[in-house]
């Protein structure tokens, strides 16, 4: 699958936003901005601060300073964990959902969506019986009822097989494809090599790197050329580790 | 809200299991407690061993013959007594639960009461009660209801012996016949004493000494006359040295099983209105769709209502029918239905805002339950304490943790509505509207935290 490319206009933005809670400071200056049409991933080791940011992006929780560009209706948001009900139908959820973002035409939303994500077939069938991979693409489609501009997603090929990974991305491409700005965070750099147009590196709350992969093999030596850090790597996985091992994390 | 509301009824529809054990639990626990409370053991099943010999049933004073067994009918007024034949008997049917208590009456029983009225020196009859202290409070009631019994059959055996008394010093004042052992005897009498004493007088000359002797000896009879006059009234009063009159200072008299109703009712709305609210709102937690919804969807203040509105709206029908089964077989004042009405939605809205409370502290459903039932079930109890059973500091503690949850302003509300008790229905709404708010903002900033 190719990466996805920006069209250009800021389809979200984050000023110089920071975090604490107590003493603890999850987010440090954090600012970035996402283009329509462009896919970037969110990466860094375990609590760097990725779904602290991608919450404060989606309206969840406020920053403590700092500013975000986007009113969080206008932020589709897809959760880790399926935020959907289990006794409801796949089309009960896309319906009600709909229905609380105000959504003009819900039934005509609903058929969109679930033509989309292959889910007509399941439509009528609860979300409890379910494999964890269409409960997933409830949930992605839930976030994208309203075709909001920008679409964070939590991490969401975390519960996925290898196949249904491989569909979630050609949606994802698709819907960068049709101008939505995608923002997703993992800890698969390969996926954020191959499906991001950039990756933003995030290490104790701190931005460490953000551009494209390329650049950032570049940067810490990646294909056996030389670079800043030394030279080698075989690839991105190592370039990305021995970059934060570089940075001191 | 509208379409949360119909999400959670749409739900709760096709989770039959959770629905009838929400509905069932509370109205089997409710008809429990209500049937314990209207039902109190008035009639303790006591074993009786009668060890009298036949035809040693009365004994005789003063001429008066004393029926031994009707004296032990006050023994058995208020329990019901279990004949049986051996002391062994007796003792199984106490060790095996069969009987609360058992009584012996001893062989030598009327003899010794006769011999003891007698004043032949001798030791009164002992009737001996055995108990099982196994389980202390059957043990309690066992000990208080026989003693009581006894306390009433002495009183009125006392009562009688009062009576004897009494007519015993009337013939010494007035004179008349007085029989013993059998014997017929004509007794003069104070008064008729005197009389012939005053005609002795008039016939002695004046100042002589024969007639100061007589002077002195028509005094003391005056003395003793006027004395032994007040007699009657003192003994009345040594037979009843007590009495009892009611007069009722505070709060409007409810029967006891219009009470239970109120208790059963109220425990009812609580069960179903607090598991509902604080399950539901738990229920958005635990599927993850608690963040989703309240990042524009709808503020959190929003989602506690419509969690309050859902489990007062499935709980207020419930305990209303529930009311409604009770009125087949309990007298209730059907005229006074707008106000059960009211005194329910009041009591589900507090319970429901303490539901949510607890919904918004615990992460997922199972744990919202068991928060909710480790919550409310002591705090129900301690509601129900009456007053004067425990130490008068102990039950304001009790009265001031109470007041701050919503059971017993909800159950003086619903006392209030179905007998017209007091406190009155406003008081205890206001009661109730306050708790509400409080318990609401708690959940508000229990969901900040969530967040």
């Amino acid at each position: 699958m190719s990466t996805a490319t920006a069209s250009g206009a800021t389809a979200i933005a984050a000023g110089d936003v920071t975090k604490r809670y107590g003493q603890r400071e999850a987010l440090r200056g954090v600012s970035f901005e996402a283009r329509a049409g462009e896919v970037v991933a969110v990466i860094g080791p375990n609590g760097a601060g990725k779904t602290t940011l991608l919450s404060i992006l989606a309206g969840l929780q406020p920053p403590t300073s700092g500013t975000v560009s986007r009113a969080p209706r206008e932020v589709g948001w897809v959760p880790q964990s399926p935020a959907v009900y289990a006794k409801l139908t796949v089309a009960e959820n896309l319906r009600l959902f709909a229905r609380l973002e105000k959504v003009p035409d819900p039934d005509a939303a609903v058929a969109a969506l679930l033509e989309q994500t292959g889910l007509v077939q399941r439509a009528d069938d609860e979300l409890g019986t379910l494999s964890g991979g269409n409960r997933q693409r409830v949930n992605i489609a839930v976030g994208l009822l309203a075709e909001p501009p920008v679409v964070l997603l939590d991490e969401p090929s975390a519960a996925l097989d290898p196949r249904q990974r491989e569909r979630l991305w050609e949606f994802i491409a698709a819907l960068a494809a049709r101008g939505t700005a995608v923002v997703f965070s993992t800890h698969n750099v390969g996926e954020a090599e191959r499906y991001a147009g950039r990756v933003l590196v995030l290490a104790d709350g701190e931005v460490l790197f953000l551009g494209s992969a390329a650049e950032l093999e570049t940067l810490v030596g990646g294909d056996h050329r030389p670079g800043a850090f030394g030279h080698g790597c075989p690839d991105f996985e190592a370039a990305f580790v021995r970059f934060l091992h570089a940075r001191g994390h | 809200m509208r379409w949360l509301l119909l999400k959670d009824l749409r739900i709760l529809r096709r989770s039959p299991v959770l629905v009838a054990v929400l509905v069932a639990y509370p109205i089997v626990i409710s008809v429990l407690v209500g049937l314990a409370l209207s039902r109190g053991p008035d009639k303790p099943k006591v074993a009786i061993l009668n060890e009298l010999p036949a035809g040693e049933t009365s004994f005789t004073v003063g001429g008066q013959r004393f029926d031994v067994s009707r004296y032990a009918r006050e023994l058995f007024k208020s329990v019901s007594p279990m004949p049986v034949d051996t002391r062994r008997e007796a003792i199984d049917a106490v060790r095996s639960g069969q009987a609360l208590g058992a009584l012996i009456v001893p062989p030598e029983a009327t003899r010794a009461l006769q011999d003891a009225i007698n004043l032949a020196g001798t030791e009164p009859p002992t009737l001996e009660v055995l108990y099982n202290v196994d389980d202390p409070i059957r043990a309690e009631i066992a000990e208080s209801t026989v003693r009581a019994r006894l306390a009433d059959a002495n009183r009125a055996l006392s009562e009688k012996l009062t009576q004897l008394a009494a007519r015993y010093l009337q013939v010494l004042l007035r004179g008349g016949q007085f029989s013993l052992l059998g014997q017929k005897f004509d007794v003069l009498g104070l008064e008729r004493s005197k009389l012939a004493l005053q005609r002795t007088l008039r016939s002695l000359p004046p100042g002589s000494s024969e007639a100061r002797a007589v002077q002195s000896v028509v005094d003391f009879a005056e003395l003793a006359i006027e004395n032994l006059g007040l007699s009657g009234k003192v003994l009345a009063a040594v037979g009843q040295p007590l009495r009892i009159k009611r007069t009722v200072v505070a709060g409007h008299r409810t029967p006891l099983d219009a009470y239970a109703v109120a208790v059963s009712v109220t425990i009812s709305l609580m069960f179903v209105t607090v598991l509902l609210a604080s399950g539901m709102l738990a229920l958005e937690r635990e599927e993850h769709a608690f963040g989703r919804l309240v990042r524009g969807l709808v503020s959190r203040l929003g989602l506690l209502g419509e969690k309050v509105a859902l489990a007062a709206a499935c709980a207020v029908p419930a305990t209303l029918i529930m009311l409604c089964g009770i009125g087949i077989f309990v007298h209730l004042d059907w005229g006074r239905f707008a106000l059960w009405l009211v005194a329910l939605a009041g009591g589900a809205v507090a319970f429901g805002a303490l539901g949510v409370a607890i919904g918004g502290l615990a992460r997922d459903v199972r744990a919202a339950s068991l928060l909710a039932f480790l919550l409310t079930l002591p705090i129900a109890f301690l509601a129900l304490v009456p007053p004067g059973t425990v130490a008068h500091g102990l039950y304001q503690a009790i009265r001031a943790v109470s007041a701050l949850f919503p059971f017993r302003p909800a159950m003086q509300a619903v006392d209030a509505a179905l007998n017209g008790s007091e406190p009155a229905l406003p008081q205890t709404l206001v009661h109730l509207g306050a708790l509400a708010a409080a318990y609401l903002a708690l959940a508000r900033v229990a969901l900040a935290r969530a967040t």
